[in-house]
């Protein structure tokens, strides 16, 4: 596969599917900067829309929920992951397997599917709807995404560190705290930074579970997008746009430092 | 965590697991078995839920509407995967066959659209489908204008047509392919990352050496490279496959009501209808549903799975 037309068909599909995930996105960023209020006009460039949109207290509010729900369920859901990934890769116990298959069920069910599950669940146990159902609801899915990313670079941990620990008489918790944690921590980070980054990105199963007062920017974008399309939404979008940029960037310095390779999920 | 004994292990072992265990059974497997034991309940008259035993839900659910929306939804997921796959896998193959060092990078480009948030990534698609937006407006403009010049200049009935055509909008919003598109666009990242994984993984001494026992580019592929690669073809169609099959947030923007599919359905029972027993067995239709594609699938992947040596694709 290496020489002839078959490599000009590669290299042109390539280009073209990466111009796909490009393109709209670029046309995005563009249309947030014309002056015009109309899309389909342009009328030269102008940062009125990001002005308007840093006015916005809306917009300020529901970034704030969303800060708060991200930032606590990644909290919460990467000391669980990890300590449960701990579990599967280095315990051998009752029921295992079952607990594995309930471990990766959060992951493939779809989230129209939990969203509901959780809604009838609040509802009949009489919780009030708010940030703490979401935190909880994001959590429910997040301990899964951490476990499955620190299990990754636990299966490639060698033993024969910790051992070595031993032998210089290091008790266990010294062992743990001063040479597999370490060692783990690229895959924890990963695992944080991907728990963060689908709670900030989460609307079906927070578009269910909240109540009035914990919109976040998920939600008020929809709302926003719902009633129409406004140079604002563009603006806001383009910002979410550079957040995630900057989100995969750090994540690629995480992996440089001698972490496994690109993660799956 | 190497000299501990018996007791302590088990100690250890009780702490590290219980937060999650009861996070997971409180907060996911209860909750799943609410629902599964609401698809057999009633409506009760002032909305709330009788608990009885009834298949009356289920029994609805066969009514066309539902199954042509089952139906709908089937498909329109069927034909996103095989769109991912066509557009992703030669990606994830070109990818993996760059120098090491450029790998990095463009798996990166590739995680930018991927980890930028989906509505916005949706919404992005409504700037360029309605009939108001990028398409249209090169549609109807520049496209119209040519088309006009051309009619009058030119024989023929083509270019009179075309000017016809591009007098209205394409209309493409609101349809099935504008959904299509749109699950593309947001899948086809999930797509391509388990496939470069495996094709990444591939030892490519191995189409070397079916090359050198006479198989032809095409026969390589089809018998060594691609039944190697073949878990990561399976492991991302799934990826694609079933937030397709559940998507609410694509069919609800991109889409009209001639587009409904699944997931607006159990929106619709549980937030404005409130009838929870049977938006909890339509839930259940989407598990269900699930299931089955998943074991077809994974059970036409096993079959095609065979043949993997470079001598058989000589043959």
């Amino acid at each position: 596969m290496k020489r002839g037309p078959f490599r000009h068909l590669l290299n042109l599909s390539a280009l073209s599917t990466f111009a796909f995930l490009y393109a709209p996105i670029l046309i995005l960023i563009l249309y947030s900067f014309n002056a015009s209020r109309l899309a389909y006009n342009w009328r030269g460039l102008t940062l009125h829309w990001y002005v308007d949109l840093f006015q916005n207290r809306a917009i300020g509010a529901a970034l704030k929920n969303s800060l708060i729900v991200a930032l606590s369920s990644t909290a919460i859901s990467t000391v669980f992951g990890t300590m449960v990934a701990l579990v599967m890769e280095r315990y051998d116990f009752w029921g295992k397997l079952p607990f594995d298959a309930l471990l990766y069920l959060p992951i493939i069910i779809p989230d129209v599917a939990m969203a509901v599950m959780l809604l009838m669940f609040f509802v009949l146990a009489h919780m009030q709807l708010g940030l703490i159902t979401i935190i909880i609801s994001h959590v429910a899915f997040n301990i899964s995404f951490v476990a499955v990313v620190v299990r990754a670079r636990l299966s490639q941990f060698d033993l024969t560190v910790e051992e070595a620990a031993n032998d210089l008489y290091a008790d266990n918790w010294q062992t743990f705290r001063r040479v597999t944690l370490p060692l783990l921590m690229p895959g924890i980070l990963g695992g944080a930074l991907l728990a963060f980054t689908l709670s900030l990105d989460d609307f079906v199963i927070t578009f269910f579970t909240a109540g009035p007062g914990s919109t976040t920017l998920p939600l008020r974008i929809y709302s926003m997008v719902k009633l129409g399309v406004t140079p604002e939404v563009n603006a806001l979008s383009s910002m979410m746009i550079l957040v995630s940029m900057v989100l995969v960037f750090i994540s690629y310095l995480l992996q440089r430092g001698g972490g496994p390779k690109i993660e799956m999920l | 965590m190497i000299n501990l004994s018996p007791r302590q292990r088990r100690i250890s072992l009780a702490v590290l697991i219980s937060p999650s265990l009861f996070w997971l059974i409180v907060f996911f497997l209860f909750p799943l078995l609410i629902v599964v034991a609401m698809s057999f309940g009633q409506r009760g008259t002032y909305g709330g839920i009788e608990w009885n035993l009834t298949l009356e839900n289920f029994a609805r659910l066969a009514d066309p509407l539902y199954i042509k929306i089952f139906w709908r939804s089937f498909s329109i997921a069927g034909l996103t995967t095989i769109i991912c796959l066509l557009l992703g896998y030669p990606l994830a193959f070109w990818i993996a066959t760059r120098p090491p060092n450029r790998r990095t990078l463009f798996i990166m480009l590739l995680i930018v659209p991927f980890w930028t948030n989906f509505l916005v990534r949706t919404y992005a698609w409504i700037l360029i489908l309605r009939d108001q937006g990028l398409i249209n407006v090169a549609w109807t403009g520049p496209i119209h204008a040519a088309a006009v010049w051309l009619a009058a200049n030119l024989p023929g009935v083509f270019w009179s047509s075309l000017s016809n055509l591009t007098a209205e909008p394409l209309g493409l919003f609101g349809t099935n392919l504008a959904i299509i598109i749109g699950l593309v666009y947001g899948w086809l990242p999930d797509m391509v990352l388990p496939c470069y994984a495996a094709i990444e993984r591939f030892d490519f001494s191995l189409s070397e050496a079916a090359e050198d026992l006479y198989a032809n580019r095409l026969r390589t592929f089809l018998r060594v490279i691609f039944p190697l690669t073949l878990p990561g073809i399976l492991a991302g169609s799934m990826l694609v496959f079933i937030p397709s099959l559940g998507a609410y947030v694509t069919p609800d923007l991109l889409g009209g009501a001639r587009s409904v599919m699944i997931g607006n359905v159990i929106y619709s029972q549980f937030m404005a209808a409130r009838d929870y027993p049977f938006g909890a067995a339509v839930a259940m239709g989407l598990m269900i549903l699930m299931v089955i594609g998943t074991v077809i699938y994974f059970r036409a992947g096993v079959k095609s799975t065979d043949t993997v040596q470079p001598v058989e694709a000589a043959r």
